[in-house]
């Protein structure tokens, strides 16, 4: 799509981020435009709506000190492209995809629309190479497979960086070599979470593995809602025509949806729930489904989004609206963090939709589905007793409900804490949770297969 | 003829074009250059409004938009079975290919503007006149339903050809049997001193519901192989059902069960607005799965609609009339068919956003005044029918729609209008979910309004004692809920015996009848002959129990004479196959064995 450059200056209005250009001809909906101040400086856009004579311009930086008379704007005729080449990775770009760490010009390979366009159903593969994160309460029990998206749904101040820098240094594929390229999108966040970021890259070795686009907190809000795109236009050609595994980070997406929210309202439009448009759900989804594999490629694109809840509210939009569309969430919890546990993953609430595939004979192990749904059954039953020995008094539940207490507690220390640099293996995860599972009475295992019971139980391993 | 304008305005997926004073409502147009596929949804005076099913990226005002003169339609002929479309009947397939054949790096995502055929036009098919060996008479008088002959189109699925709408008159020819495509004359009917050409296909307006002589009352139940649903919450044949539920609780996993087992004979699966890799999973499976009630291919018996959440979302308000319209093509030929559609809140927010656009008056949450009659509208096209034409045939079409209520909250616009329209309710529950207890269908709030129709078919098929076992059961469970309120304040220890007895029995019931895990090769799939089975183990045990309970045994020395039993009747489920219903008689045999030694040892 291209047809040459067109220059008005008629400015109609400006509000928000929004210029009202009159007097144009020929733009095309979506067109990026290119604003330059009468003091010489200049802005990016993006057509929003156009009729007749009139277009909608969204201004990337703000229209702070853009005046109605001397503004010139330029429809570039195209949509928003950034370059993408492999020698991206290592290199460091702003929201927009342009490099600022004072590298060397990239070479493009070729020029990609940021929008991207949906991956057809037909000729996706669906995702079933298990990750091993090395994180027992992901690995064990909300198993991530190579080509999923799943997000962390966070809190202001839980550790979620750290968590997420655990998995891109410890995840692997067992019985490959190839290591996960890194795209890693910075939207809206703090100066020290990317320095967070940027030096564990660093320390780690894989700088030359990662490519990073940054938004950070005190830029332009309206760049966010392209730094993801950006990000994964680059994914989406190394997936799929340079065959790599990718892993993409985003942090911070709530940061995303208030920028779309601050368009929206400038635009006027009828308001969804909190104020944030009624289509949040279908553009958050034209990010997070450009994840996944395609049939003849070798390559994937794993994502995994970060979030905070507002509140800790898991039914805040943005949050609600993600795990609509992510294939599971891991959640944390302030509870587990206050007390000291690391990774405060509250696994009742996490779940990971495509564990199912991932696991089992040759590529986990065949007790694993079993070993997971009894985890789950006794870690719910000990919490739910915990709650109700608080009303009547442990010494009021049967022994058998005292054991579960028990569990739910060692369930906990053993199994869901660990250090930030431990890296488990699956074998390692698994034996944890049947050394904690065998403090229960063998006839509570009922969500194991007998012979399952019979080859791993320790009871009978020993003998 | 047709009407041609021009763009004067852009907005997302909405287009106004000026210079349509001809253009009617409901008309399928194609918008500029590329010729993307829009419908129009509002006239004034000469503008239309067009929701465009494909990108609007690089439209410009002044861009042609041109009318075809009828409303959007599908194609309805053999080669529909096995398919997966788009939003508006392209096969997906077909637009990798034709992408391929240009751009082959790009195969894999969805241009716009691509133009291929919904059902294929150049393939021959085996047509054989007439239908169970009678052929219809030359000079006899033929209508709009009459088949007047059959094509296999897949191995389950035999086609039958019938006259389309708006045809009535007599027969002047009929084909040979033989190898045709659906673009050959197969039949040549005189109508008011005209020829009229039939072919195998023929095409139909989708927001048209198509004619029917009768609208019967469902009696026969869908039988879905999902214990909780059978038993307690039981569907019928030409019913209407919703699965709300917040997300991950487990509708699309309960929809896929449906897709799966149910004895359906044909299947349409709508992914409205949903994600990519769940298509890809039925689209990967289905022809590798047998259908539990053939043995034969999956595939061979869905059709897939494919709008996921990231293509155009004005096509995601044309998806779900077009998969309906399918589902009644079969449900003509005399087939049940059953439709899915996930998430019908996802085609909601699709009309709200359009409405949005077209600056309409919003009602509650933004959505459309229009959204209850829409809902309605969708839900009417369900029932079991008698078609037109002869033989004599009954049909019918079942709609199970997914609900994606906001924070899992019943109260918001969608689910609680659905709720006024369907007559089965599959209330998936947050709380169960997170304790992993699926289905996640809670058993206090979900309900059926076809148990008493399904009752004599239990009665007849499987056991005359059916709704007995079923009620006592749903009785435990009720006065279960009852007890966690009481327990929740003052712990279990000082309940009644009678009171614990009931705790114990709905433990078992929850565990070993109404957890049922879909990715179990042995439990996924129950037949009825098995859910009563199970049922009566853990019913006649109770009843047992209550007799000892009475006769002041308490329920802790109960608990230990049956010990180990225990976890071998939970796990019977998956322990023991449908083909080996024996064994649940034997386990039974041997818990009341148990019941009885204990009763006489204290007794
Ligand atoms: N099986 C099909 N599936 C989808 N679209 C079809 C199919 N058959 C025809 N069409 C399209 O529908 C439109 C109308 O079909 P129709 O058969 O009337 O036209 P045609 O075949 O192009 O012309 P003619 O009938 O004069 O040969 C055409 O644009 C055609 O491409
Ligand atoms: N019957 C079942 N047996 C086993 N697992 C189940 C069952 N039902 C649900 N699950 C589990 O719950 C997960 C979520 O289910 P599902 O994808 O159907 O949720 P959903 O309600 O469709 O969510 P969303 O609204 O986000 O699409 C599944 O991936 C699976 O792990
Ligand atoms: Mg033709
Ligand atoms: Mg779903």
């Amino acid at each position: 799509m291209s047809y040459g450059v067109r220059e008005y200056t008629r400015v109609r209005e400006i509000k928000g981020p929004l210029l009202i250009v009159e007097g144009v001809s020929n733009v095309a909906y979506d067109e990026i435009v290119e604003v330059e101040l009468a003091s010489g400086e200049k802005r990016r856009g993006r057509v929003l709506d156009v009729q007749r004579g009139v277009a909608v311009v969204q201004v990337f930086e703000g229209t702070t000190g853009i005046t109605t008379t001397g503004t010139k704007v330029r429809f570039l005729g195209r949509p928003l492209e950034i370059p993408v080449s492999e020698d991206m990775l290592g290199r460091i770009f702003n929201g927009l995809g342009e490099p600022i760490d004072n590298g060397p010009p990239i070479v493009a390979e070729d020029e990609r629309d940021v929008n991207g366009a949906p991956l057809n159903p037909s000729e996706r593969a669906y995702p079933e190479d298990f990750i091993q994160t090395g994180v027992s309460a992901i690995d064990g029990m909300n198993t991530l497979v190579r080509g999923q998206k799943l997000p962390i749904f966070s809190g202001s101040g839980l550790p979620h960086n750290v968590l997420a820098a655990q998995i891109a240094r410890q995840a692997t594929v067992r019985g490959e070599e190839e290591e996960f390229a890194v795209v890693f999108a910075a939207i809206g966040i703090k100066y020290d979470d990317f320095i967070f970021f940027k030096k564990f890259f660093e320390e780690t070795g894989a700088l030359n593995r990662v490519a990073m686009f940054v938004n950070l907190a005190d830029e332009p809000a309206m760049i966010r809602l392209v730094t993801p795109r950006a990000a994964l236009t680059l994914a989406e050609y190394l997936a799929y025509e340079r065959d790599m595994h990718v892993l993409v980070i985003l942090t911070d997406m709530t940061n995303y949806a208030e920028a779309l929210r601050e368009i929206s309202a400038a635009r006027e439009e009828v308001p969804g729930r909190q104020g944030y448009p009624g289509y949040l759900y279908s553009d958050l989804a034209s990010i997070y489904e450009r994840a996944g594999r395609v049939k003849g490629k070798n390559g994937s694109i794993t994502q995994m989004p970060i979030l905070t809840m507002p509140n800790d509210d898991i039914t805040h939009p943005i949050p609600d609206l993600t795990g609509y569309i992510t294939e599971g969430q891991i959640v944390l919890s302030r509870e587990l963090y206050n007390r000291g546990i690391y990774p405060p993953i509250n696994v009742l609430m996490s779940l990971s939709r495509l564990m199912k595939e991932g696991i089992g004979p040759g590529k986990t192990r065949e007790d694993h589905a079993d070993v997971s749904n009894q985890l789950y059954a006794a870690y719910s039953r000990g919490v739910e007793l915990r709650s109700l020995a608080a009303v009547v008094g442990e010494e009021s539940l049967s022994p058998v409900d005292r054991k579960y207490l028990e569990f739910a507690d060692l369930f906990e220390k053993k199994f869901l804490r660990q250090g930030e640099r431990e890296n488990r293996t699956i074998e390692q995860t698994l034996d944890i949770a049947w050394d904690i599972l065998s403090i229960l009475p063998e006839e509570e295992l009922t969500n194991i297969k007998e012979k399952h019971i019979k080859k791993y139980h320790p009871k009978y391993r020993g003998a | 003829m047709a009407v041609k304008g021009r763009i004067v305005r852009i907005s997302g997926p909405l287009v106004v074009a000026e210079g349509m004073q001809d253009a009617q409502m409901y008309e399928m147009v194609m918008v500029g250059e590329d010729k993307l596929i829009g419908e129009i949804t509002r006239i004034r005076g000469d503008k239309a409004f067009i929701q465009v099913y494909e990108s609007t990226t690089g439209l410009k005002p002044g861009e042609p938009v041109e009318g075809t003169g009828a409303p959007l339609s599908v194609w309805l002929g053999p080669g529909i079975i096995g398919n997966i479309y788009d939003g508006v009947q392209r096969p997906l397939p077909l637009i990798a290919q034709t992408i391929a054949e240009k751009a082959p790096h790009r195969k894999m995502f969805i241009e716009r503007g691509i133009h291929v055929d919904s059902i294929p036009r150049h393939k021959k098919w085996h047509f054989k006149p007439g239908i169970n060996g009678s052929k219809p008479e030359i000079g006899g008088k033929v209508e709009a339903g009459d088949v007047i002959g059959t094509v296999p189109e897949t191995s389950l699925i035999e086609h039958r050809v019938m006259i389309p709408p708006g045809i009535r008159g007599r027969l002047k020819w009929i084909a040979e049997e033989g190898e045709y495509t659906i673009e050959d004359t197969i039949a040549v009917v005189e109508q008011d001193g005209k020829e009229v050409e039939v072919k195998m296909a023929h095409r139909w307006p989708v927001r048209i519901p198509r004619p029917y002589k009768a609208k019967l009352e469902p009696s026969l139940p869908l039988v879905t192989g999902v214990r909780i649903i059978d038993t307690f919450f039981p569907m019928a044949k030409g019913g209407t059902g919703a699965v709300p539920g917040g997300f991950g609780t487990g509708k699309t996993v309960t929809l896929h069960s449906l897709a799966q087992w149910s004895d359906a004979r044909v299947v349409v699966y709508i992914g409205c607005g949903e994600r990519g890799n769940e298509m890809t999973e039925v689209l990967e499976r289905f022809p590798e799965y047998k259908d539990p009630w053939t043995g034969k291919p999956l595939m061979e018996r869905t059709i897939l609609i494919a709008n996921t959440s990231n293509m155009p979302v004005a096509a995601r308000e044309a998806s779900i009339y077009v998969g309906v319209t399918l589902a009644e093509y079969y449900r003509d030929m005399g087939y049940d068919v059953l439709l899915v559609a996930d998430s019908t809140s996802r085609w909601a927010e699709a009309l709200r956003e359009i409405a949005g656009r077209l600056e309409e008056m919003p009602a509650e949450e933004g959505y459309p005044s229009y959204l209850a009659s829409r809902l309605a509208e969708f839900y009417e096209r369900a029932g079991r029918v008698e078609a037109l034409g002869s033989p004599d045939r009954h049909g019918s079409v079942t709609i199970v729609g997914a609900v994606s209520p906001p924070g899992g909250d019943f109260t918001e616009p969608v689910t609680s209008h659905t709720k006024r329209f369907i007559r089965v309710f599959w209330a998936l529950d947050t709380k169960l979910a997170y304790s992993r207890h699926y289905p996640a269908i809670n058993w206090i709030l979900s309900y059926s309004a076809y148990v008493d129709l399904v009752s004599d078919w239990w009665h007849k098929n499987v056991d005359p004692r059916w709704r007995e076992y079923r009620d006592q059961a749903m009785e435990i469970l009720m006065r279960e809920d009852e007890l966690q309120d009481i327990v929740r304040l003052v712990g279990t220890e000082s309940l009644d015996e009678k009171d614990k007895l009931i705790l114990e029995a709905a433990r078992m019931l929850k565990d070993g009848f109404l957890k049922q895990n879909a990715f179990d090769p042995i439990d996924a799939f129950a037949t009825p002959e098995k859910q009563f089975k199970l049922l009566q183990l853990f019913i006649d045990f109770y009843r047992k129990a209550l007799e000892l309970v009475e006769h002041g045994i308490p329920v802790a020395k109960i608990r230990e004479a049956v010990g180990r039993l225990y976890v071998d009747m939970v796990k019977a489920k998956f322990e023991i196959p449908n083909d080996k219903l024996e064994e649940i008689e034997q386990l039974k045999a041997k818990a009341l064995k148990v019941l009885e030694e204990l009763e006489t040892r204290t007794g």
